[in-house]
């Protein structure tokens, strides 16, 4: 949307009509600029898997992808997003079965808490589909954006190493 | 803290004339990634009433080969998009490196070529709205410098400010000379890297010499991009995602055993990437060894100044520059925390 220079100031903010597609459904939204991604995903669309951890990019709760590429949506604007497929951990898994790195993580134990594990499935499925990482080093480096506070790193590695290896992933 | 508007308005331009355009109001801010400006807002740093958002550009959206056997990188690429691009990896590994030991894979999804550039320092005080801060507030003081300042200048800091520059990428930009291409309201020009970012001297609340409403939109690396002997060291608290204590980009040209050129640039150490040519010259036509890059550390370092948690600084960054200048010599020789992945 263009907005004329002279019209600029001062002007009620306006509120934007977006349309997001997650998980592969369309959502046509209301929403003013400054409501982040992560704020517009769990407060107007109820899709809470999505979780704020520090809501200032430093925890890697709130990953989703976002046109093929893992995101913090805590600093995304969701008016930022408009058009965008968008995918939340809600949309990993079929309705029959858990997606092959969700079945990873409950083998290897690579959660308790269970806060961080919806960003870092998001995350580690973005660093699986970008494929720059063959060893386990690699992985560990280019995961090292997702904060486990309960210690499960070594179990959450090892899940995805089984996936990558395996090669059980889209 | 007086009261602060947290609302903002969104717009979009078709070209670059009419972005700067919106910028008539001075509080309007460009928007690219957002990785930066956004957690300033939340921190109540910035507080802009128009965000115009810069993704669309095409000017601002793409990489380009120039005529003079450089390359160009549009202000709103994606840093991870310049990091593992073929020509990047191939032509100036040492700038490849450099942003893929900066940040996470996710806000190197998002973070832009330009807004790197415009990253505010990540000193505690200036983040802190219950303390001073001459860069936050000018005038009003700095708690850093008698406080916990590990993280702290060695090198061109001031009485007012002892911030120093968080960024990766530009250390390696610094060290490969690239130039900055910027739009504003009086037309277009372009700035050497190393006349980009400025000391704080008397104004720390002055990251850069950027000018209100003017729009980075390109970033344009030389011909020459050193990519058989270079090294990007990062030595931090953390072994990942976390901000360099003292990290050193450096680039070689090499003939046998003797160094033709040499480029050493240094972060985590100033308000800006430091270089000395002074240094660089010193090591024309010398021996590679770790006696010359000693002494090379000891010009580079002069005038270092520790406070009471930083001073570990001054030997941690000499030990960089000689361990670094060793790994240039042949990159395949790269120790752990020269490469991103180890």
């Amino acid at each position: 949307m263009e907005t004329d220079p002279q019209n600029l100031q001062p002007q009620p903010v306006e509120t934007h009509l977006i349309t997001l597609k997650i998980n592969g459904q369309n959502h046509s939204i209301s929403i003013r600029p400054w409501v982040s991604l992560l704020d517009c995903l769990r407060d107007h669309l109820n899709l809470t898997g999505t979780k704020k951890g520090c809501d200032h990019g430093q925890c890697g709760a709130c990953t989703v992808i976002c046109g093929g590429k893992r995101i913090l949506s805590c600093l995304s604007l969701a008016v930022m997003k408009d058009g965008a497929e968008i995918t939340t951990v809600e949309g990993i898994a079929t309705e029959s079965s858990l997606h092959p790195l969700q079945q990873a993580f409950i083998d290897h134990d690579a959660f308790q808490c269970g806060y961080c594990t919806p960003g870092q499935l998001c995350s580690a499925l973005g660093l699986l589909s970008e494929g720059r990482a063959s060893s386990r080093e690699e992985v560990k480096e280019l995961m090292s954006g997702n904060l486990c506070r309960c210690g499960a790193n070594v179990g959450i590695i090892d899940a995805i190493m089984q996936v990558k290896d395996g090669g059980s992933y889209e | 803290m007086e009261e602060v508007m947290n609302s903002f308005n969104f717009l979009t331009a078709p070209d670059v004339p009419t972005a700067i355009q919106l910028t008539n109001n001075q509080l309007s801010a460009f928007i690219a990634g957002g990785t930066n400006l956004l957690d300033l807002w939340k921190y109540n740093l910035v507080n802009p009433t128009a965000l115009i958002d810069i993704n669309q550009l095409a000017a601002l959206s793409e990489f380009r080969e120039l005529e003079n056997g450089g390359f160009r990188l549009g202000a709103a690429v994606k840093n991870a998009e310049t990091a593992y691009h073929p020509i990047i990896e191939s032509r100036y590994p040492l700038l490849s490196r450099a942003i893929l030991a900066g940040a996470s894979a996710q806000i190197r999804n998002m973070a832009s070529n330009g807004g790197n550039l415009l990253q505010r320092t990540r000193c505690y005080y200036f983040y802190d709205h219950q303390v001073p801060c001459n860069k936050r507030i000018p005038g009003s003081g700095c708690p850093a410098r008698d406080g916990y300042n590990r993280m702290h200048a060695i090198l061109g800091a001031s009485e007012a400010c002892i911030a120093v520059f968080p960024s990766d990428m530009c250390v390696a930009l610094a060290a490969l000379e690239a130039r900055i291409n910027i739009t504003g309201g009086d037309g277009e020009r372009s700035l050497a890297f190393s006349d980009f970012h400025r000391l704080p001297g008397e104004r720390p609340d002055l990251d850069n010499n950027l000018k209100p409403g003017e729009l980075i939109t390109s970033i344009d690396l030389p011909a020459k991009g050193f990519p058989l002997n270079y090294s990007y060291l990062k030595l931090r608290d953390r072994h990942s995602y976390a901000f360099a204590l003292v990290s050193v980009a450096t680039a070689l040209e090499m003939d046998g055993n003797t160094i033709k050129e040499a480029r050493i640039a240094l972060g985590g150490v100033a308000h800006k990437p430091w270089r000395s040519l002074e240094a660089e010259e010193f090591l024309r036509e010398k021996t590679a060894c770790r006696e010359n890059f000693a002494a090379a550390a000891d010009i580079i370092l002069q005038g270092a100044v520790g406070l009471e948690y930083n001073r570990f600084k001054i030997k941690l960054a000499k030990n960089a520059i000689i361990r670094n200048g060793m790994m240039a010599i042949d990159p395949d020789s790269q120790l752990p925390g020269a490469q991103p992945s180890l």
